[in-house]
């Protein structure tokens, strides 16, 4: 990139999705559009509460804790970060500090590029906390949705050790796939159970520690990616000019609108939070064979499912990356596998064509029509010769268009790979009568020309023809002139 | 009728006497005048009933229930304006469990705003007044349920008490006042004070009918996770006087009248007629020693008391905005909306509170004032749980005196040092210890209290050493007389 040396930390909150109900209270933890129906009075801070920790949620962060290689509290607590908004319903939120004391302190996570380089990001801690509900500023209203009050979080901070929005991306795509791999979240950022802050700085090189800013609140991927190269121009724009100095310790706020960062406040205004212990929450130990028993649990994670698809399924390196990165992705491609599609065709079309679908349309990959099944379908007619590759493309965009199973378009369009010999005959005879010179030049030594045969034969059954039967078909024909 | 104790109301009761709804009435009708008299009401539930009469000891018997306990469908103001119209949808465990015994609340009793008083003095519907004497306090925060409970209007009403709301009342209005070990009843839907402090317990006439209550009030709550298992205790079945062979002590430092420059004459009597009960304790077979503690530990007794209390009360009462419940605020955007609500809804004394709770939790602070708070209450607790490894009960007088005049109400720290008397019953919510204030007689025709305090977990032990000794004066089961 440009001629400074970039430091980056992120903090990454990821709403813990996989508990029935919510981190301290019995409110119901679940996903809805519907709003202000999983609420109970704990959620809501009516006079005379109480929180009771949810036992789940705190397994599945100290699983996180496991796979980050970070030191595990042999007692844990809870604080009290106290602050005035209407959508925090106590006042107050329930979280860990100082990192010393969360459920992760400290440890590390090794990120593969995707040129198959690798890096390490350094954590700084992970602590578990719960979430606010969700304001909705209308033109002259505010609305408050309680259902996300109290919902169990997971903040992951990192060091300041990364130093490219590249690879920022690529470590939060990795971890939003072990939320998903080790079952503690569906981190999917469309309903907004992921949110990110960052802290950027620039410098002449890798000795010094520009100032730090913070950008708060940036719920996409892209936008990070967006924050991240606009601060790195914002500031060195202002290096450049020689007007660093302007360049505050402050927090800002990602403007989707307008695609830049504004300022909120700065360092001198940085609200005090008045942390102190959650005297509801006794102390309690985290009993060393339960972190042995959470420890054998941890399921098969990204790098080892990418591993395995190579070995054993054969598929490139290339296509495993991607098929990793989100467990529906994965569980799609297995699911096709399974049904008895080549795993080498299959990852090619979901990489390909199922992605590239998906992504135009903007959907999630369980949401689209073509199944793993009708997949699966497609590529093995292909595979068995029942249709050619180009009618294989045909087939997949119009199930997709006609929302109709494969089967039943195959019957109407009349897709069938042409193999009967006496058409096929017919129709080369035809070529070749009309071929006379190339097929002097074919003779003559110009083999390369068979390629040209087989071409008008396509064009001629607009692809339907097998392709290896319209070789040998030719070369006897021609052979017989 | 309704001026008996718990079990004496029972055979009534059982005998066919007296109905459920006969009682129901008669507690109805003696609110209203105590009402008139004290104002030691928010609500009176006039359109109570009675109920069937089972073999539960409580079954059928009226009472009544602070209002900072939460009621399903019953007025829960906690005696603030921030809350005057908040009728909850859900009841607190302690009240739960007390109804499935089949007593029927009649009243909700005022008190100071959200407990954080100690004169009865502070609720937005007014004072209250001690049954004895109108013209005094009944002292607080309890101050409703301790009037009533004084005044007969039944045998037992619901109390709270974070550093003596139950067991000062209690003393000043001539009965008995018991909070338990803390989280022995669930706090599950009492309107939160200071959460580390914060005890359920009860007022009655008599030990055994506080022994009674507690034991249908307290069991391990899986909505409260400071709630423990005593489901092995039984208070009630295993009430017995215990005093012979008991070691005892009280602090010097309180009692030595060389201490107190403002002697007056009813503090000497006060102190005097605590003295006599030391000596009718010993003459029963008792220990009483005296003890002496670091004065300095003593000193910081009322500080730790206000840093921690006023630290958690300013986040616990945060979710008092009138966003989702109270009446909202008036203003243009949120801010101007909640300052508006707590600036209308807050008495000054609670603000003053407030600000203290947040100026000692500020970064900047934190280290000088609410650590060190924390730790001078570890040092205070520690000390005790030393003491309590030779005593059976630290005993101790109740006050400096009796019930206060209402022109000497005041909640400021008083110079004063006979002050470091009115602050002693805190030890008890520090360590969580349980704790009992019963009746010991009169000072100028005014009753006074004596208190008893164990280690943590011995409720039993505590509630013997003080039925041993209820049963050798006269005060057992005393209703208020007016003296003036």
């Amino acid at each position: 990139m440009g001629k400074y040396y970039v430091t980056i930390g992120l903090e990454m909150h990821c709403e813990v999705s996989r508990t029935n109900t919510k981190a301290f209270s019995s409110g119901r933890n679940e996903y809805t559009e519907e709003p202000n129906c999983n609420v109970s009075p704990v959620d809501m801070a009516f006079p005379g509460i109480l929180p009771v920790v949810n036992k789940e949620a705190v397994r599945m962060s100290i699983m996180m804790s496991q796979i980050l290689h970070s030191r595990i509290p042999e007692f844990m607590y809870f604080e009290r970060k106290n602050y005035y908004y209407p959508d925090l319903p106590k006042g107050y939120q329930i979280t860990q500090n100082p990192p010393e004391e969360c459920v992760g302190n400290g440890g590390y996570i090794d990120i593969e590029r995707e040129d198959g380089s690798t890096f390490r990001v350094d954590i700084d801690n992970l602590h578990l906390e719960e979430d606010a509900a969700q304001s909705t500023h209308l033109y002259d209203t505010t609305t408050i949705n309680y259902n996300r009050a109290g919902v169990p979080l997971l903040e992951l901070v990192t060091t300041p050790c990364l130093h490219s929005a590249d690879d920022a991306i690529t470590y939060l795509e990795y971890i939003r796939s072990i939320y998903q791999y080790a079952g503690i979240s569906d981190a999917d950022s469309k309903k907004g159970q992921i949110r990110c802050d960052v802290n950027i700085s620039i410098s002449d090189d890798e000795n010094t520690l520009g100032t730090k800013v913070e950008i708060k609140n940036v719920n996409s991927f892209s936008s990070v990616r967006d924050a991240i190269n606009y601060e790195i121009e914002r500031q060195s724009q202002l290096k450049d000019e020689g007007r660093y100095d302007e360049v505050e310790q402050e927090t800002r706020r990602w403007d989707e609108s307008s695609m830049s960062t504004v300022r909120m406040r700065s360092k001198v205004d940085a609200i005090d939070y008045k942390y102190f212990v959650e005297p509801n929450i006794p102390r309690f130990k985290i009993e060393e064979s339960w972190v042995e028993e959470i420890k054998k649990s941890i399921p098969e994670l990204p790098y080892e499912r990418k591993a395995k698809y190579v070995s054993e399924f054969g598929i490139t390196e290339y296509d495993a990356r991607i098929i990793i990165k989100d467990i529906e992705y994965a569980k799609y491609f297995e699911e096709c596998v399974r049904l008895g599609a080549d795993a080498k065709s299959a990852a090619n079309w979901f990489s390909s064509q199922v992605l590239g679908y998906i992504y135009k349309k903007d959907i999630a990959i369980t949401e689209t029509f073509m199944t793993p099944e009708r997949l699966a379908f497609i590529i093995k007619n292909i595979n068995e010769g029942t249709i050619s590759s180009k009618q294989g493309k045909e087939l997949f965009n119009l199930v997709l268009e006609r929302e109709e199973e494969p089967s039943k378009i195959m019957e109407t369009e009349g897709m069938k790979q042409m193999s009967d010999d006496s058409v096929l005959l017919d129709i080369i005879t035809k070529i070749l009568d009309n071929s006379p010179s190339q097929i002097e030049a074919y003779k003559n030594g110009k083999t390369n020309l068979l390629g040209f045969f087989v071409g008008q034969v396509m064009k001629e059954t607009r692809g339907t023809a097998n392709p290896g039967l319209v070789n040998k078909l030719l070369m006897e024909e021609i052979n017989k002139r | 009728m309704i001026e008996h104790t718990i079990k004496e109301l029972h055979e009534e009761l059982k005998s066919g006497n007296v109905t459920s709804e006969e009682l129901v009435k008669e507690s109805l009708e003696k609110s209203h005048e105590v009402q008139e008299k004290c104002n030691a009401f928010v609500t009176i539930m006039d359109d109570a009933k009675g109920v069937e009469v089972t073999d539960d000891l409580l079954s059928g018997i009226p009472f009544g229930i602070k209002d900072n306990y939460s009621t399903k469908g019953i007025l829960s103001t906690g005696s603030s304006n921030t809350l005057k119209d908040y009728v909850p949808f859900f009841t607190a465990t302690a009240i739960e469990n007390l109804m499935k015994h089949g007593c029927v609340p009649v009243n909700k009793t005022a008190m100071d705003e959200f407990g954080m008083g100690g004169t009865g003095t502070t609720g937005h519907t007014g004072i209250q007044r001690n049954p004895w004497d109108t013209t005094r306090m009944c002292a607080g925060s309890s101050s409703g349920s301790a009037a009533a409970v004084a005044a007969g209007v039944y045998p037992f009403a619901t109390g709270s008490d974070t550093g003596d709301s139950i067991r000062k009342p209690a003393a000043f209005c001539g009965i008995v006042g018991y909070k338990p070990t803390y989280g022995m009843i669930s706090r599950y839907g009492l309107f939160p004070f200071a959460s580390s402090l914060d005890t359920c317990g009860v007022l009655t006439r008599s030990v055994e009918d506080a022994a009674i209550v507690v034991d249908a009030m307290k069991g391990k709550d899986p909505k409260d996770m400071t709630s423990w298992d005593s489901s092995n205790i039984h208070l009630y079945d295993d009430l017995k006087s215990d005093l012979s062979g008991k070691k005892l002590f009280y602090i010097k430092e309180f009692l030595d009248k060389e201490n107190y420059s403002s002697m007056d004459d009813e503090m000497s009597k006060h102190f005097d007629n605590f003295m006599e009960k030391v000596e009718l304790m010993r003459s029963l077979g008792a220990t009483v020693d005296e003890v002496s503690i670091d004065q300095n530990l003593l000193n910081a007794i009322p500080s730790i008391y206000q840093v921690i209390s006023c630290a958690e009360a300013t986040s616990n009462m945060s979710n008092l905005t009138g966003f989702s419940f109270g009446p909202r605020g008036e203003g243009n955007n949120y801010i101007e909306q909640m300052t508006d609500h707590r600036t209308k809804g807050f008495s000054s004394l609670i603000k003053r509170r407030f600000i203290i709770g947040s100026y000692v939790l500020q970064a900047v602070n934190q280290d000088r004032y609410f650590k060190n708070a924390q730790k001078a209450r570890r040092l205070l607790v520690d000390k005790f749980l030393e003491l309590f490894k030779s005593y059976d009960a630290l005993v101790m007088p109740v006050s400096s005196g009796v019930a206060k005049k209402f022109d000497a109400e005041k909640d400021i720290i008083s110079e004063d040092d006979r002050s470091a008397l009115e602050d002693h019953l805190q030890i008890g919510n520090f360590g969580g210890f349980p704790s009992i204030t019963i009746p010991d007689g009169f000072v100028n025709g005014l009753p006074v209290g004596i208190n008893f305090t164990t280690n943590r977990y011995e409720d039993q032990k505590v509630l013997n050493i003080a039925y041993a000794l209820e049963s050798h004066m006269e005060y057992k089961n005393q209703i208020a007389k007016e003296v003036k």
